[in-house]
């Protein structure tokens, strides 16, 4: 941390958001770079300024923490991004340390769905949070070697700082990177480490540790203990590739813990490689169910960091094409928690109609059905074709609204549904908003924090829309809200093809390269798993030096373990299913 | 929940799933059995007004793609009179330029009388399993010389077999016309277009 400016430089505050740097004097300094904003706090005082951002001013989820590491001024930057339940724009705060040993204090005292986010950043680029309660790494395994998002950290297969890369014209002769890079040498360890000889010096100082916060009761003398049971990876219940593990007293948990990663890819790091246009069609992989979500928030990120807006039309046809999205996730969300629940198929086949239905439409006018690569900076690749509007309309304003009735009546007085939802895997809305949970988990719960409304981005502040929440924050209320959000996104539908202008989709020329301004940006969208942000910081370059992704499958998934306890074993599983989540965005 | 609405909610989804049942065999009697194994069959199960059976049977039957459909590209030729290939792409490299996963490799052809480059691929590799169907090749050329299939059958047994090489990739002009009508003949207007307006030739050379 360099020292802080004295308070009396005169200095620009965001409006809506407090000067620290007069609440704090000498211990907050506004970030002065050029293309940046928002706060730089003293690590000491770091826990300090938050509690008084929490409790002083209102800024009571805090959404995303990251690294970035800045190679070149030899430190490492912790990036924070709190906002207001109750809306408004948000504000962001960084803690800078050294690159050799950073060390920073941990927030997950003040707001523990840091927990998480905490741990990645340790994992990705080796930053200590001092006082974190488990911090190990999420994404790689024990006994990786270095920190892959850290700038001097290279994959087996590098080729090049970034793309494109020289070898491919005019002198491309093609090889195959599997023919370099045999199975067995594409992973680099530590000198003198063999994975095949390797275990963990003491396998209850890592994972299982971590679950023995409790002591076994023992009240006949009898000497009990805690039964530990692995759920995943390969289970159906999982919805991919997904680990728990669970510490159970008889069949009550009385612990949980997530383990994940096994679908990492790092794909930070190969967009550092990329372009900011290559990334586009990377962002479908995330959240591979809403994939056109994906592409909004990135884009809106990246047209904040060009200062560009898109034209009207265009506009439209991207808040069509994100609730259509929203309306096929929620679907895939409904039908396979009920799938969880025990009702096997039925409702799930039928809402994959109306889904497929979607991605008929999406097809028709991206070009693929899920990897839509859609969005450009700037508008979208091309206009929705005529037989593709008439189909959005014919599902807007007939189909789907008579199809949610249907479903409605077919699933939400079924007894299982009741009898399995109402009541299990509470969530009370502090601790939701404690949490860091976003999306339909936080509204379940009744905090009515919807990005849409609380600080609405694109155009949503034109639409009528009701934003659903949930009374006890219960399973049944996360599924009820989310058929609610189906018909909201509807209305905002027909709203949009009513209004919808004729016009171009496109500003300027599309380009393949370009070369932002310095500077950082966060941008966000409420996504239909809760908010999707990404963090961008430009250098100048045609790639982003940083692109970080708030992952709201991933972020969720802190409160998983909290809504578990005192449950049993079985409801795990339709838990997790109402949390919604998807391991391409959890994993990255 | 009270007692006596026990059962209601079962009954209440029971209905809903009887009447999907009833609604699949009311239209194949409405078809009289087209409904099935037809174009207007196959359309009509995949539009707003589908009803109990919704499935297609592949492979017997197929969803027809939609132009904008896009798989792994391929490179397009025009047919000559005398049946020779001329081929689009003169090795510019754009496309490898925009490919995210870095795909697309070109070898560009040498003159070996002058030793200068030619505008023609001399080799020109798709690596298919890599590619990752984005569809920016075919934004970004610049001759309208690569463009995205349709053919979305590519299993093959040895997936050495997968890094498509000229061959594999050519396709005529005729069969990209056939796949994607709409877009052959915007970017033909707008060839003959930018044609009409460019001033004949020897004016520029004049003044160069
Ligand atoms: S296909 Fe097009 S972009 Fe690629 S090298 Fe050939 S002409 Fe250039
Ligand atoms: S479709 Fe995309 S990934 Fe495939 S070759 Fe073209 S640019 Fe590369």
């Amino acid at each position: 941390m360099t020292t802080a400016a004295p308070h009396d430089v005169p200095h620009t505050v965001q409006a809506g958001t407090p000067d620290l740097a007069a609440r704090f004097p000498g211990l907050v300094a506004p970030d002065e770079r050029s293309g940046y904003s928002g706060w730089i706090v003293t690590a000491d005082h770091l826990v300090q300024v938050a509690t008084a951002l929490r409790d002083e001013f209102g800024y009571d989820l805090l959404s995303s923490v990251t690294g970035v590491d800045y190679l070149p001024e030899g430190k490492m930057e912790v990036v924070y991004h709190a906002f207001k339940t109750t809306g408004g724009p948000g504000i962001c705060f960084k803690v800078q340390t050294g690159r050799d040993d950073p060390q920073v204090p941990s927030l997950v005292s003040v707001y523990p769905g840091a927990e998480l986010q905490e741990r990645e950043a340790w994992d990705l680029l080796g930053i200590k949070f001092t006082g974190h309660p488990d911090l190990r790494r999420i994404l790689m395994w024990e006994g990786f070697n270095g920190h892959p998002l850290r700038k001097d950290w290279q994959e087996p297969y590098y080729e090049d700082e970034a793309k494109p890369f020289k070898s491919r014209s005019p002198e491309g002769h093609v090889y195959r990177f599997e023919d370099r890079n045999p199975f067995g040498d594409n992973v680099r360890y530590p000198e003198d480490f063999d994975p095949e000889k390797w275990t963990p010096e003491n396998p209850e100082d890592l994972l299982y540790k971590s679950l023995k916060t409790y002591q076994a009761e023992s009240p006949d003398g009898i000497e009990t203990d805690h039964i530990v049971v692995n759920m995943g990876p390969q289970h159906p219940s999982t919805h991919g590739v997904f680990r728990f593990v669970v510490a159970l007293d008889g069949e009550k948990i009385v612990n949980l813990k997530p383990v994940m990663g096994y679908l990492h890819r790092n794909h930070e790091k190969i967009g550092e490689r990329n372009t900011y246009l290559m990334n586009m069609p990377y962002t479908d992989r995330l959240d591979y169910l809403s994939p056109m979500s994906n592409n909004f928030a990135y884009a809106l990120t990246v047209e904040k960091l060009m200062g560009i807006t898109p034209p009207e039309r265009a506009e439209y046809i991207r808040v069509i094409m994100a609730e259509l999205t929203r309306i096929a996730n929620h679907c895939m969300c409904i039908g396979s928690l009920l799938n969880d629940l025990g009702a096997f198929f039925t409702p799930m086949i039928y809402l994959l109609e109306e889904r497929d239905l979607i991605l008929d439409v999406f097809e028709a006018t991206a070009g693929s059905r899920m990897m839509v690569n859609y969005f450009r900076f700037g508008g979208v690749a091309r206009d929705i074709p005529e037989d593709a509007l008439e189909k959005i309309k014919g599902l807007a304003f007939e189909r789907l609204p008579r199809i949610l009735d249907e479903m409605d009546r077919l699933m939400s007085e079924n007894e299982i549904l009741r009898a399995r939802g109402i009541g299990q895997g509470v969530l009370t809305a502090e601790d939701a908003i404690r949490y860091s949970a976003t999306g339909p988990l936080l509204r379940g719960s009744g905090v009515p924090y919807d990005i849409r409304r609380a600080d609405p981005y694109s155009i949503y502040d034109r639409f009528e829309f009701d934003i659903p929440v949930g009374k006890n924050g219960d399973i049944y209320d996360r599924y009820i809200i989310r058929l609610e959000e189906m018909r909201q996104s509807v209305r905002i539908i027909q709203q949009a093809l009513k209004q919808m202008p004729e016009g171009p989709v496109m500003v300027g020329k599309p380009q393949y390269q370009f070369r932002p301004p310095v500077g950082e940006s966060y941008g966000r969208v409420e996504g239909p798993k809760g908010e999707l942000g990404f963090y961008i910081v430009s250098n100048g370059k045609p790639t982003p030096w940083r692109y970080h992704v708030r992952a709201p499958s991933f972020i969720n998934l802190t409160a998983f373990g909290p809504m578990c306890v005192g449950q049993k074993v079985a409801d795990t599983v339709a838990i997790l299913g109402s949390i919604d989540i998807v391991l391409g965005e959890v994993d990255r | 929940m009270s007692e006596e609405l026990n059962g209601k909610g079962i009954l209440k989804g029971l209905g809903v799933t009887l009447k999907r049942f009833l609604a699949t065999y009311w239209d194949d009697i409405k078809w009289l059995g087209r409904r099935y194994r037809t174009a207007e069959g196959i359309s009509h199960r995949s539009s707003k007004d589908a009803r109990g059976i919704f499935t297609i049977q592949y492979p017997e039957e197929k969803l027809p793609p939609p132009e904008e459909f896009r798989f792994v590209p391929f490179l397009v030729y025009e047919e000559k009179e005398d049946g020779s290939r001329e081929i689009r792409c003169t090795s510019c490299g754009i496309c490898s330029k925009v490919c995210p996963p870095q795909c697309i490799w070109i070898v560009r052809t040498v003159d070996p009388a002058t030793g200068r480059p030619r505008p023609e691929p001399a080799e020109f590799y798709i690596d298919i399993d890599i590619c990752m169907n984005c569809g920016f090749c075919a934004e970004f050329c610049p001759f309208d010389a690569i463009k995205m299939d349709h053919d979305y059958e590519l299993a093959v047994y040895d997936r050495r077999q997968n890094v498509y090489g000229l061959e594999k990739l050519l396709k005529p002009v005729s069969y990209y016309a056939q796949i994607r009508p709409l877009n052959n003949a915007r970017e033909e207007e707008a060839r003959r277009i930018k044609a009409s307006t460019r001033p004949p030739a020897f004016v520029t050379g004049e003044k160069e």
